[in-house]
């Protein structure tokens, strides 16, 4: 048994079976990232005055990672017309930068989620809110029985509302430093995790799905670019439409992130 | 099992040469093994075997179904009362906090009763059993799977080891749905639809195992969907161009397309609902949600609206992949047994596409109850009453394909037949619910569920049945039994309307539905004397509409029995029993793995039947007459 | 794409994409100094409507160049017209919905 149009073209369609597989598959994909982008633009629309924060995500971080998406776009490109230059060799470092470029977008990623898990906002007993990094707590530190100290790198302000616009002249003009608070100081304290607010709900959950299709996207090229390589002596044709359609996903997966960006840090 | 395994076709060749096997190392020194159990009938990747795999599954889980469904009549017919027969074994699955115990005078347990809980969580996985994994699987992974290639002259489906992938992920969603129920909780409690902030509410991980099966739900249906279109378009035979297409095929196609871009949006809704109730976010939760009198620690600032429009984006082009398929089956079984062509192939095919279209821009008219605005109302009435028209026109070409047939009476046709006037009942009964005037009092109650139910119910699943005895000579070489078959059509027509038919009357009256007690608070026997109350002669039908579910239950017996036993005592067939003209009965009976010792060359449009001149009165698509040879450089 | 017809010359590629990254770098720039700038006052709404239209810029050049969407066959237009038409209806017409109230409605 064979299936037709694997590696050749149908003439009325001029494509091979696993190209309008993958744009099929990318069209739903737009469905999924339009579906949360919707959401995004309603939850951001319907938010009350002065609740939708800004300047909350590090630039420079996001634009890093802007540039190795790009990066890691153009050397997708590159080792598939390597392969259609029949240069292997060509195409296994193109391959192998993109991955690294990939992980490095990762673990920068990773690095900022840390960044918000140990981000603090705490509401103390005289209206004041500390908001801050976590540097260390004492060993009996207990919020139920009022024990111990929670040590925080940041500042303390007197309205909520400064603490969402860090943009602001005034939340520039603040002076961090390390900041030694009691339990029993402590009405309310929770970190920047997604139940934080709806921007850090959003945040989480668009940039942690879209990070899995980068881990997806990765482990994929892993597969084509070890073992799955195989192929190229065999059926070099269908191996570089392997390359093509899989490369495709991945540009896919950086044009989300073309939006991602300017919607998560630059608004 | 032995019988079971002799339906299958054998393999001709082993999976490693395949040309899809891309890394295989293996397999080229020992090409002609039998592939064994696992290799054959678990990870296969024939598109027999996975429809086969699909079409059990789905109708194992149809009946599991049916079953929730009954409990829940005996629980509406007679509130807390003990079930019989099965009352002990629910308690001991789900413990004295979802099965109350009952006790007689003596204070000694008699049996054990449905809590609220416990229906609410039935009902809930009705609806999703039903709908997510009962008639989308069969309607369209088990007949699209077995069907579609066998009728556009295709070895197999584009990516069979996909395809694979897809009946895993099915299965996996319906794994952590069934656990579900044996959790601490129980499974979700906020009905199929999952509305929040209800859906994150109810104390309960049900909803969370939910939304997880949804999630393998829907990537299984996703790939099941680019598969299917990928399918359709490249692996067309020579000569199949789009509209010599069976027209069965252009439903499945439109049914793809929809599931592709209308089930992502769902897919979204779900991972934000499961970030709601295990990150504890507020992306459906409003500001200061109070629950049982005290304000919730949630952040806030979401929007349970939001849900419903994501929810209803699937939620009503669904409606359509149930619809459609079905629709599909009937049509082939139709023109099959009137023995003329289908009246209007064209206007089908235009109608098909159009309603695939429309259902994508008229899922708020199950929202005119939130409030929504007099324009957007408009819009969305204007569509759907827009919708119904391509609607009318299928029904309207089924019912002039009749006129003037040979008509051939086989069980089949009789289900598809029986078709033709439920799904009309269902139908028609929608349009006041699109109309938002007549909806704001129609609007959550048994009306609504009737309406829904004759669409699917003896529409869909009537249509599936014909299908199921209408292929079944293809996949096994034996035809089921025609006695058996009329009993179960006979007494399933009949008990359906006994069941269904009762609620339109229920819901005019106002009963609501989703009440575990059947609405006996609202009755008159309860409060005297208040306007508007349910009267006895209404209340009473729940009694009845218990009968008939059960009665409708039973007529399913002789289905189940029927199919097993005509695989190996049914009447022996050759391949083309019902003289049909598609190219599905021009395989081997059953197909092979390939499908077609040669491709076929199409020649003919689908439906050429008492051709005047032509020796029978069928002329096979791929029956090649001299004059037609010209056509095989063509494609 | 249509390597029959244009053979691939890998310089060629090599340069197109430096010029694709180029741009993109430039987009990107753009797009945070339009965020930093003090375009619009107070208000964010025409600073986020500036910035998202350079990022459909950007997602242009790379779809079209990257995904070769500009020279791609007409089956593949068709698909991914219905996609962005459904996602403008499941967009707008949600957010129509979420903005249109009967009349007298009142929301805090």
């Amino acid at each position: 048994m064979e299936i037709p149009y694997t590696v050749h073209k149908r003439a009325d369609t001029g494509l091979y079976n696993a190209k309008l597989g993958i744009w099929l598959f990318l069209a739903s994909e737009v469905m999924l990232f339009g579906g949360l982008f919707s959401a995004y633009v309603l939850l951001r629309v319907g938010a009350g005055e002065g609740t939708w924060p800004h300047g909350w995500l590090d630039v420079r971080l996001g634009t890093i990672n802007t540039i190795l998406l790009a990066l890691s776009a153009i050397t997708t490109l590159l080792a598939w017309a390597a392969l259609k230059v029949k240069e292997f060799g060509k195409f296994k470092f193109y391959h192998a930068c993109t991955m690294l470029l990939a992980l490095s977008f990762l673990g920068i990623k990773s690095y900022e989620y840390y960044d918000k898990f140990h981000h603090y906002e705490i509401k103390l007993n005289n209206g004041t809110i500390a908001d801050g990094h976590f540097v260390e707590q004492s060993k009996d530190f207990d919020l139920v029985k009022k024990t111990g100290t929670f040590t925080i790198h940041g500042h303390i302000v007197e309205r909520h509302a400064e603490l969402m616009d860090m943009r602001s002249d005034e939340a520039k003009k603040a002076v961090h430093e390390e900041h030694v608070i009691a339990a029993a100081d402590i009405k309310h304290m929770e970190n920047y995790s997604p139940r934080h607010n709806t921007f850090t709900a959003i945040y989480f959950t668009m940039s942690g799905l879209h990070a899995l299709h980068i881990l997806g996207g990765t482990l994929v090229i892993f597969y084509l670019w070890g073992p799955g390589s195989k192929m190229w002596k065999t059926d070099p044709e269908r191996f570089t439409n392997r390359i093509e359609v899989s490369g495709l996903f991945w540009h896919f997966v950086d044009l989300v992130w073309v939006f991602l960006f300017p919607v998560l840090y630059l608004t | 099992m032995e019988t079971t395994v002799q339906q299958f076709p054998p393999f001709r060749e082993s999976p490693a040469p395949q040309p899809d096997h891309g890394h295989d190392d293996h397999g080229h020194g020992h090409e002609h093994h039998e592939p064994n159990f696992w290799q054959k009938y678990i990870f296969s990747t024939d598109h027999k075997v996975i429809g086969i795999q699909y079409g059990l599954m789905a109708l194992s889980f149809m009946l599991f179904g049916f079953f929730l469904m009954l409990c829940m009549r005996w629980s509406i017919a007679h509130p807390m009362k003990a079930i019989p027969f099965i009352g002990g074994i629910l308690h001991s699955i789900v413990g004295d906090a979802m099965a109350s115990p009952v006790r007689d005078a003596a204070g000694i347990i008699t049996g054990y009763a449905m809590t609220p809980e416990l229906y609410n969580a039935f009902g809930a996985m009705h609806g999703t059993i039903m709908v997510f994994l009962g008639v989308v699987p069969l309607a369209f992974a088990a007949f699209g799977n077995y069907v579609v290639p066998l009728m556009i002259g295709a070895p197999d489906m584009c990516f069979p080891r996909v395809n694979m992938a897809s009946f895993h992920a099915f299965f996996i969603g319906g794994v952590v749905m069934l656990v579900s129920f044996f959790i601490p909780g129980g499974a979700a409690q906020a009905g199929w639809t999952s509305y929040s902030p209800l859906a994150s509410t109810i104390p309960t991980n049900g909803q969370a195992f939910w939304l997880i099966g949804m999630v393998f739900l829907i990537t299984s249906s996703l790939l099941g969907a680019v598969n299917f279109i990928a399918t359709i378009i490249q692996l067309r035979a020579p000569g199949m161009t789009w509209m010599r297409l069976p027209w069965f095929v252009w439903a499945q196609f439109v049914t793809a397309f929809i599931l592709l871009l209308a089930f992502p949006p769902l897919e979204a809704a779900s991972v934000l609902q499961l970030m709601d109730n295990t990150a504890h976010t507020s992306f459906f939760l409003p500001t200061g949600l109070a629950v049982g009198g005290v304000v919730g620690t949630a952040s806030g600032g979401g929007s349970p609206l939001l849900w419903q429009h994501l929810f209803w984006f699937l939620g009503h082009p669904e409606v359509y992949v149930l619809i459609l398929p079905a629709m599909g089956i009937v049509v082939e079984v139709i023109a099959c047994n009137t023995r003329k062509p289908i009246w209007g192939y064209k206007s089908l095919v235009y109608s098909v596409l159009a309603v695939g279209f429309l259902s994508f821009i008229v899922w708020a008219h199950h929202m005119y109850m939130t409030g929504m605005g007099q324009k957007i109302a408009t819009f969305f009435q204007a569509t759907t009453m827009i919708i119904s028209i391509p609607s009318v026109i299928i029904l309207t070409c089924m019912f002039l394909t009749l006129w003037g047939g040979s008509i051939r009476i086989n069980t089949p046709m009789l289900f598809a037949l029986g078709f033709l006037p439920m799904f009309g009942i269902g139908g028609l009964t929608g349009l006041p619910l699109g109309l938002a005037a007549a909806d704001l009092y129609l609007h959550d109650t048994y009306y609504i569920i009737a309406h829904f139910h004759y669409v699917v119910a003896p529409g869909t699943i009537f249509g599936l049945f014909a299908g199921v005895y209408f292929w079944f000579p293809k996949m096994t070489g034996r035809k089921m039994n025609e006695f058996w078959g009329r009993v179960h059509f006979w007494c399933s027509l009949v008990f359906m309307n006994l069941v269904f038919m009762p609620m339109f009357t229920q819901g005019a009256k106002g009963m609501l539905r989703r009440m575990s007690d059947g609405g006996v608070n609202y009755s008159a026997a309860r409060v005297p004397g208040a306007i508007d109350t349910l009267p006895n002669s209404i209340m009473e039908l729940n009694t009845w509409i218990l009968a008939a579910a059960i009665g409708l239950g039973l007529a399913q017996i002789p289905f189940i029995i029927n199919v097993f036993w005509s695989i190996k005592h049914g009447e022996k067939v050759g391949t083309n029993p019902w003289q049909a003209t598609t190219v599905d009965w021009q395989t081997p009976t059953p197909p092979p793995h390939g499908n077609f010792a040669h491709e076929p060359h199409i020649v003919r449009g689908p439906y050429e039947y008492s051709v005047p001149g032509h020796p029978t009165d069928f002329t096979p698509q791929s029956e090649t007459v001299a004059v037609a040879k010209t056509a095989h450089a063509h494609h | 794409m249509s390597e029959s017809e244009h053979p691939v010359v890998f310089k060629d590629y090599l340069r197109r994409c430096l010029l694709v990254l180029l741009a993109v770098a430039c987009m990107t720039a753009m797009m945070i100094a339009t965020s930093f700038s003090t375009i619009g006052g107070a208000s964010w709404t025409p600073k986020v409507a500036l910035i998202l239209a350079i990022a459909a810029v950007n997602a242009f050049v790379i779809a079209g160049f990257l995904m070769h969407l500009l020279s791609e066959k007409k089956l593949i237009y068709t698909v991914l017209g219905f996609t962005v038409f459904f996602f403008i209806g499941l967009a707008g017409l949600t957010i129509w919905a979420m903005h249109d109230f009967p009349v007298g409605t009142t929301t805090h």
